[in-house]
Parts: structure tokens; C-alpha cells; sequence
């Protein structure tokens, strides 16, 4: 285990660290150069489609594959027979566990289809056309069964059964009967009741949100590549290529060691590439045609058939003191799943007070399945439904006590050595930098036009460490290849070759980050959770310094004086007791003569990672004829702990901050009667483009992490945690009444209108 | 010695108790000791999966984490992202 403790981070001078150079992949990049996941072709590759379920909830009766097996052409089919069923078994993937008895099921129905899209089978063929025939031969007879999309009506007794062996887990004693709840969950502590009874103002509210897609412009996509001997090669489009290489190894029976993966540039994950969809299928068509296939979804496809995050029933009771002290509170939170268990409810439970600091708090989540695809991973899981719901209700008693927004927040802020709800005391964090930082800011105290209303809430994030690889191999020239294994979906590539030139005293353009493949490097947990700058950061460090240490021997060795008679400072190894020196470039130039190659490496289980709050401030301005909602000033305020690369930390919180404007404003998946998707595109699926978005002014806070060498939080999630809230309570000012319905889109606001008369 | 603070179903398959002092030299040795003093809860640990915060900070997976006589201890669901 290692210790990067900092506790004088703060005042670390840096040469590289906070500046913004030019981003390593922007070339590539703009010039159609980088490889992305459909770009790789290899000779007599195959095209390999999948077979969907037409209904949301059956029992399948049959499959009869034979007719496209025998179309010319065709190289290989695979059905549910083809993959082992897997006993339960759970392992973690992005923020949620996943069983692998539930995967076998949601990568090929077996019994039943749960969703609309739920896969059933797939076919390799030598081309687009001719797989596209080949599913239309695939017979597959149904006995079409009742489904429920909405969790109330997933929980009522009588509701059509997902699982018939679900048993809700965290209850006591255990439910006689089967039901859509898979689990019940608890957090918080001391005294409701005495603490509503000390309370002036009770605020309580319901809210509802809707599923909404992590909509990256990129498809999953994948080529999938396995010899007669067993050995495979994978190219994909993924947030994690050993969370990818375990779970193929463990759905198709094979060695770890026997799958390569490689992850291809991204176009876009937030947590929806956390997981597999394409790539088993793409594994056991080719080991079944003994040629490559290349597997791509559609864009309906993504919709139809890949996790979006929850939708959720909320409700929340809030009790403060005349003075605004909250003396109790209280959330029941009802997470959508999807057809399998493991909706975000947990962290959810656990986000929605950690920014208060309470002495009486309670949250109930339940997790429940509904005939929808498999919740994924969406930026800060669970966090900003229930954080939306809290921030609503603590608007609303600012507004009945007249007292300022942030004066509120401040009166109860969490800080250092606060209890969270879920239990643990809080380390550093910057909440009430971010709060007075919004304060001080102009955009709070500018005028407001007619119509026009202004909203602000907090948010929080965990943020997390975990197992974490990287190694730095230093070039006869002296210039250096940084090997890291997490997919760069951020500029971590930027942000990790500026801790290795910081650490090392080098120009930072001759140190290049390049993404290993799983064979090149141990295991690296995935890109998620806001933790490759903070761990991978904090290996890349340990691994410079170990490239130091090698240094300074080699120098010692050059000029036959003890290790310690010679520092490392500015680059290169000097006497202390005399004026002898060399460059980096010197030493390593002579590393074959001197004890041979000069590498650095390190293998971590970070731990460590501080939690990131932020303040954001909205105003818009609501059409009264219409209900239209535009943003007209955005401004987005967060603690970074330090900022490596400011440009990107920026970038992450304007991108988080659209996302959430497009949760609050537009985007809702529509389904029809019979449970199907009828808006599974981007013409009908409405995401903020930039005609839609003001500029998103930033404001970075550092309040830094000491646990990490360079005080750095993850700062990727919690930006898309408090827009919901800033903008719920935004419109709410402007619409003169209370909006507790996501997305408020225009006939929403206008039917709240006409109602508020 | 080490305080164990529970919540939630493990709690309650603690018979309610939440604070639990045991005197354990790393994270696998405390929750062995639980599930002796407390039966009920082995199920529960063995098919969840859980972080565990050590005096605020949390470990994913924290089998052989060290604890301090006066840790205190909190077992949590893991925590990802996206």
C-alpha cells in the first residue's frame, strides 16, 4: 500500500501543473486520424447483426435459426445456447454490482424478453445485407405476457411478474411472495420524530424524473477477432477494457490471459460504456466462424437496447427551525432498474443530504425492475435524481422563510468532520467555498428580466480510487512513454503526462501517454466514478518517482559517490557536496552502460479520493404562451482540490452542466401502449445542442485533497448533479409555481401554469 | 479496539444494535468477528458486497486494510460512477 499523504499540497509550487497546453489527441482528433471504434477493419471480417424482441414482456416458446444458417453467406449464428448459464454471482461495474446470472440474460434472452430490443439472437455474414436477411429467416414464436414501465405500478400486488424468483432483499423476514422489488435499502440516523417536532417549516414533496440516455454521440461498437487455438483479440469502443476482457472471459468460459482488448478512442461514455452488449456476441460469432466479426448498434439500437439511467419516484420531507436550521429529514426514493436488478438507488440514498450536515436523517430507497432495458451507469448514478428532489424542497423553504438561497445552504453546509448520512465523516471539502464563490459572483446579484427566474442548487460526489496501473519507460533519448490503463475520456492522457513531467523535472512534450491494451499492463479498474485523474494521477506519480530513484543510483554509480550525495531537482541529478550534474537526457542516453533500461512502475489500489461539491446558478426565461424554458445565463462552481489541466476541468463542468439541462428540460424516453419505444433517435430524443445553451461560465475552487500528491479531486460527475435543481427552481420562480416534474418541457410548464391560474 | 458502525439490514440482523466494538487487526478480521457475535449477519456479508469507510476514508476493497485501536468503521454499498 502506498501513502501520497500531502498534507502541504496547498503550497506546492508547480511549473506545468495548472497550466492549459495543448490537448495530445486534439490533432488526431480534428483530422479524422484517431482511430474510434468503428474505424478498425481487418481482412474477411464479418458483419454481425442481432435479433431483437419485438415486445416488451414474453415468454419465448421457440427459435428456429435453421433457415439463416442456411442462407448463403451466412457464417455463424448464436442464440442463448451458445453461452453457459452462469449461477448469481455478483462483481462491481461502474457504480452498480452486476450478477452474471442476470448478464447471461441481458446480452441473449433465455426464458422470457424483458424489453423491447431485448437481444435473442445474432448472426455473422459476410455482409451488411446479407446479416440483415439472415435475422428476417430467424422463426421465433411468443406468448406475448402484460408489462409495467412505471415503479408504482411495478410494486403494486397483482403487477406482472419480471422474475419469478425475486425475493426483495433487505427486508426482514424475507417476503413469502416474488415481487418486481428487488431490494430495500436504509440510511441515516438519530431521531425523526423529535427532530420534526422541533421543526417551524415542514416542507414535503413529490417528484418524478424520467429515464434519460447518457446520449453519446458515438455507438458501442466492436470487432471481435478468435483463432482455432483459442486466443482472441477484441477492439472496442468501452470505458474499462479489463471490466470488458472479465466479463467475456467469465460469459464465454475463457482465460483472462487469452483476451486481448484493446480500447479504441471514445466518442462518449458517461458511464453508458461500463458495460457489454456487443462484445460477447461478437466473441462467440467469431470463435463459431473462426473469421472476425465487427458488430455496430444503430442509434435506435442504442435507445432501444442500452441502459439508460433510472427514472424515480422521490419523495422528500424536510423540517427546519424559523432560522433555517434543518432539524430532520427524511426521502423515499423509488429507482427504476430496468428488466434486471441494480438501479443507482443506493448511492443515490447515500448522495441525497450529504450536503447538509444533519443530527436527524433517514432515506429509503428501493431498486425495481420494469419491462425498460438495463439501467447503465450515467454520471454520478442515482446522485442527481435524488439531489434534484432535496434541492427542490430546500428552495421552497428559502422562499417560505424569505431568506436567501446560499444563506440557507450555508447555515447547514457540510464541512470537515460532518457525519454524511450514509455514516463516515467528511475529510477537506470546498461546499462553502462554492457557496460563497456563487455569492460573490455577478451573475447572482444581476437584475432579471420579466419572465425570467433565477435558480441555484448544491450537489456532491463521492468520487472514487481503486486498482490502478501505469508505468513510465524512459527512451534513450530521454524522452518518455507514459503506459496507463484507463480509456481517455477526458484528457487524462493531457492531465497524466503533466504529473510525469511535474514529478520528473521534464518538458512535458517529451513525455507521450499512450492507453494500454489488458495485456500490456496489470489491472485498471475503468474509466468512471471521477478517479482516473486522482489514481492513475497518483500511479503515474509513484512511478515517476521510482524512475527518480533509478536516476539518482544511475548518476551515483557515474560518479562513484553514495546515493545520498546526490538530489533530483529540476531534471537532473546533482552533487550535493560537489558541482556535479546531469540531465535526464545524459543518464538515460548511458542507461545500457550504466545498469541497463530505465523504467518506472506502479500498481495501486488508490484510496483516498475526495468527494467534489458544487454550486451551480441558473436563470431562465419561461415563454408564458408556450412553456418554453430558455437558458439565458449559466454559471457552474466546483472544487477541483487542484486543477491539473483547468481547460478540461472547465470542460467537464460546462459538459456536465448541458447534460443536465437537457435531463431538465427535454429529454424523456416515450413509450407506446404495448411498451415500445416510439422516439429512439435524436430527431425525437431532444439533447441541448449549442443553440440551446448559453455560455457556461466556470468557476474552479480548490480546496485540495491531501491524500493525493497534487491535491486532486475527480472532478467529472458531480457537474451534472446540481442543474436539475438549479433549473427546476429556476422555472419555478419564472412560472410562479412549484415544477416537481422532470423533464419540464413545454406543455409541462404550461399545463403548470395554467393550473397555478 | 475497532467500532463498528452499522446501519440498515445489517443493523437490523444485529438485533438494532448499531455501535459495535471488537478488537480486530484488519477489515477481514472484524466483519469474521460480526458474523460470530452475530450470526444472523454472515449471510448478509457473504452475498453483499460492501466498501468499508476507515475513519472517513473509503476502501473498495479492503480485505487486509489495517485498522487503528480507535477506528471507526463503516460498512457501505460500493461506490462506482459513470
Amino acid at each position: 500500500m502506498n501513502d501520497m499523504t500531502q498534507p502541504n499540497v496547498a503550497q506546492k509550487q508547480m511549473k506545468i501543473v495548472g497550466t492549459r497546453p495543448a490537448r495530445p489527441d486534439g490533432m488526431d482528433k480534428v483530422t479524422g486520424r484517431a482511430k474510434f471504434g468503428a474505424d478498425m477493419k481487418v481482412p474477411n471480417m464479418l458483419i454481425g447483426k442481432v435479433l431483437r424482441s419485438p415486445h416488451a414482456h414474453a415468454r419465448i416458446l421457440s427459435i428456429d435459426t435453421s433457415k439463416a444458417r442456411a442462407l448463403k453467406g451466412v457464417k455463424a449464428v448464436v442464440t442463448s445456447a451458445d453461452f453457459d448459464d452462469l449461477p448469481s454471482e455478483f462483481i462491481p461495474a461502474g457504480e452498480m454490482m452486476v450478477n452474471f446470472r442476470d448478464m447471461t440474460r441481458s446480452i441473449m434472452a433465455r426464458e422470457k424478453v424483458l424489453f423491447e430490443g431485448h437481444p435473442l439472437a445474432a448472426v455473422a455474414a459476410i455482409s451488411d445485407a446479407i446479416a440483415s436477411e439472415a435475422l428476417t429467416l430467424i422463426d421465433v414464436r411468443y406468448e406475448v405476457l402484460p408489462h409495467v414501465m412505471d415503479v408504482n405500478d411495478a410494486m403494486r400486488p397483482g403487477a406482472p411478474l419480471l422474475h419469478e424468483d425475486m425475493y426483495t432483499i433487505g427486508v426482514e423476514p424475507k417476503p413469502a411472495k416474488p415481487s418486481n422489488v428487488t431490494k430495500r435499502v436504509e440510511f441515516g440516523f438519530g431521531d425523526l420524530d423529535a427532530g420534526f417536532a422541533k421543526a417551524d417549516l415542514i416542507v414535503e414533496r413529490d417528484f418524478l424524473t424520467r429515464p434519460v440516455h447518457q446520449g453519446y454521440i458515438e455507438p458501442h461498437t466492436c470487432l471481435a477477432s478468435v483463432s482455432e487455438d483459442g486466443q482472441a483479440e477484441l477492439w472496442v469502443t468501452t470505458q474499462g477494457q479489463y471490466i470488458v476482457r472479465a466479463f467475456c472471459a467469465k460469459l464465454l468460459g475463457m482465460e483472462v490471459s487469452k483476451l486481448r482488448v484493446t480500447a479504441s478512442e471514445i466518442g462518449g461514455g458517461f458511464g453508458g460504456k461500463t458495460v457489454v452488449y456487443l462484445e460477447p456476441l461478437a466473441l462467440a460469432l467469431s470463435r463459431k466462424a473462426c473469421q472476425p466479426v465487427k458488430m455496430t448498434m444503430s442509434r435506435t439500437e442504442v435507445f432501444r437496447a442500452s441502459g439508460p439511467t433510472s427514472g424515480a419516484r422521490i419523495w422528500v420531507k424536510i423540517g427546519v427551525t424559523k432560522d433555517g436550521k434543518i432539524t430532520a429529514a427524511d426521502a423515499l426514493l423509488k429507482y427504476q432498474a430496468g428488466a434486471f436488478q441494480g438501479s443507482p438507488v443506493q448511492p443515490g440514498a447515500m448522495c441525497a443530504f450529504a450536503p447538509y450536515a444533519l443530527e436527524n436523517v433517514r432515506v429509503i430507497g428501493y431498486d425495481v425492475v420494469v419491462n425498460r432495458s438495463k439501467v447503465a451507469a450515467y454520471r454520478a448514478p442515482g446522485g442527481p435524481i435524488s439531489e434534484y428532489a432535496v434541492e427542490s424542497v430546500m428552495d421552497e423553504i428559502a422562499l417560505k422563510l424569505k431568506m436567501d438561497p446560499i444563506e440557507l445552504r450555508l447555515k447547514n453546509a457540510a464541512k470537515e468532520g460532518t457525519k454524511t448520512p450514509y455514516g463516515p465523516k467528511l475529510g477537506p471539502v470546498g461546499l462553502i467555498q462554492t457557496l460563497e464563490a456563487a455569492r460573490a459572483h455577478p451573475h447572482y446579484s444581476a437584475p432579471l428580466k420579466a419572465n425570467q427566474g433565477r435558480g441555484l442548487a448544491s450537489g456532491f460526489w463521492f468520487n472514487i480510487g481503486g486498482e490502478t496501473c501505469a508505468s513510465l519507460n524512459v527512451g534513450e533519448d530521454g524522452t518518455i512513454s507514459l503506459l496507463t490503463g484507463c480509456p481517455d475520456i477526458g484528457g487524462s492522457r493531457a492531465s497524466l503526462s503533466m504529473m510525469a513531467a511535474e514529478e520528473l523535472g521534464v518538458p512535458l512534450d517529451s513525455v507521450r501517454a499512450v492507453i494500454a491494451d489488458t495485456s500490456a499492463l496489470g489491472y485498471n479498474f475503468l474509466t468512471g466514478g471521477s478517479r482516473v485523474t486522482f489514481s492513475s494521477g497518483m500511479a503515474v506519480v509513484e512511478a515517476a518517482r521510482e524512475v527518480i530513484q533509478v536516476m539518482r543510483t544511475r548518476a551515483a554509480k557515474i560518479w562513484e559517490v553514495p546515493l545520498d550525495d546526490v538530489e533530483w531537482v529540476d531534471g537532473g541529478a546533482h552533487q550535493v557536496s560537489g558541482d556535479k550534474s546531469l540531465p535526464f537526457a545524459e543518464i538515460a542516453k548511458t542507461a545500457g552502460k550504466t545498469g541497463g533500461p530505465i523504467i518506472g512502475n506502479a500498481a495501486i489500489n488508490a484510496t483516498g479520493a475526495g468527494p467534489s461539491f458544487a454550486t451551480h446558478i441558473v436563470d431562465v426565461e419561461v415563454d408564458p404562451d408556450t412553456g418554453k424554458v430558455s437558458v439565458v445565463r449559466y454559471t457552474a462552481i466546483q472544487d477541483a482540490g487542484r486543477a491539473i489541466h483547468p481547460s478540461y476541468v472547465e470542460g467537464q463542468m460546462q459538459g456536465g452542466a448541458v447534460q443536465g439541462i437537457g435531463w431538465a428540460l427535454n429529454e424523456e424516453y416515450i413509450y407506446n401502449s404495448a411498451g415500445k419505444l416510439e422516439n429512439p433517435g435524436f430527431l425525437d430524443y431532444r439533447i441541448p445542442v449549442c443553440s440551446d445553451v448559453p455560455m457556461i461560465d466556470t468557476v474552479i475552487v480548490e480546496v485540495p485533497n491531501p491524500r493525493h500528491p497534487y491535491g486532486v479531486r475527480g472532478v467529472g460527475e458531480t457537474p451534472i448533479v446540481p442543474p436539475m435543481g438549479a433549473i427546476a427552481n429556476a422555472v419555478s420562480h419564472a412560472a410562479g409555481t412549484r415544477l416537481t416534474e422532470l423533464p419540464m418541457s413545454p406543455p409541462r410548464v404550461l399545463a403548470a401554469m395554467e393550473a397555478r391560474g | 479496539m475497532a467500532r463498528l458502525i452499522l446501519s440498515g439490514m445489517l443493523k437490523q440482523l444485529a438485533h438494532g444494535v448499531a455501535e459495535h466494538d471488537i478488537e480486530a487487526r484488519d477489515v477481514r478480521h472484524l466483519l469474521r468477528q460480526l458474523a460470530e457475535r452475530h450470526p444472523a449477519t454472515q449471510p448478509y456479508l457473504a452475498e453483499e458486497a460492501f466498501a468499508v469507510a476507515i475513519d472517513g476514508e473509503i476502501h473498495q476493497d479492503a480485505w487486509l486494510q489495517p485498522l487503528e485501536p480507535h477506528s471507526e468503521v463503516h460498512l457501505i454499498p460500493p461506490i462506482g460512477g459513470g
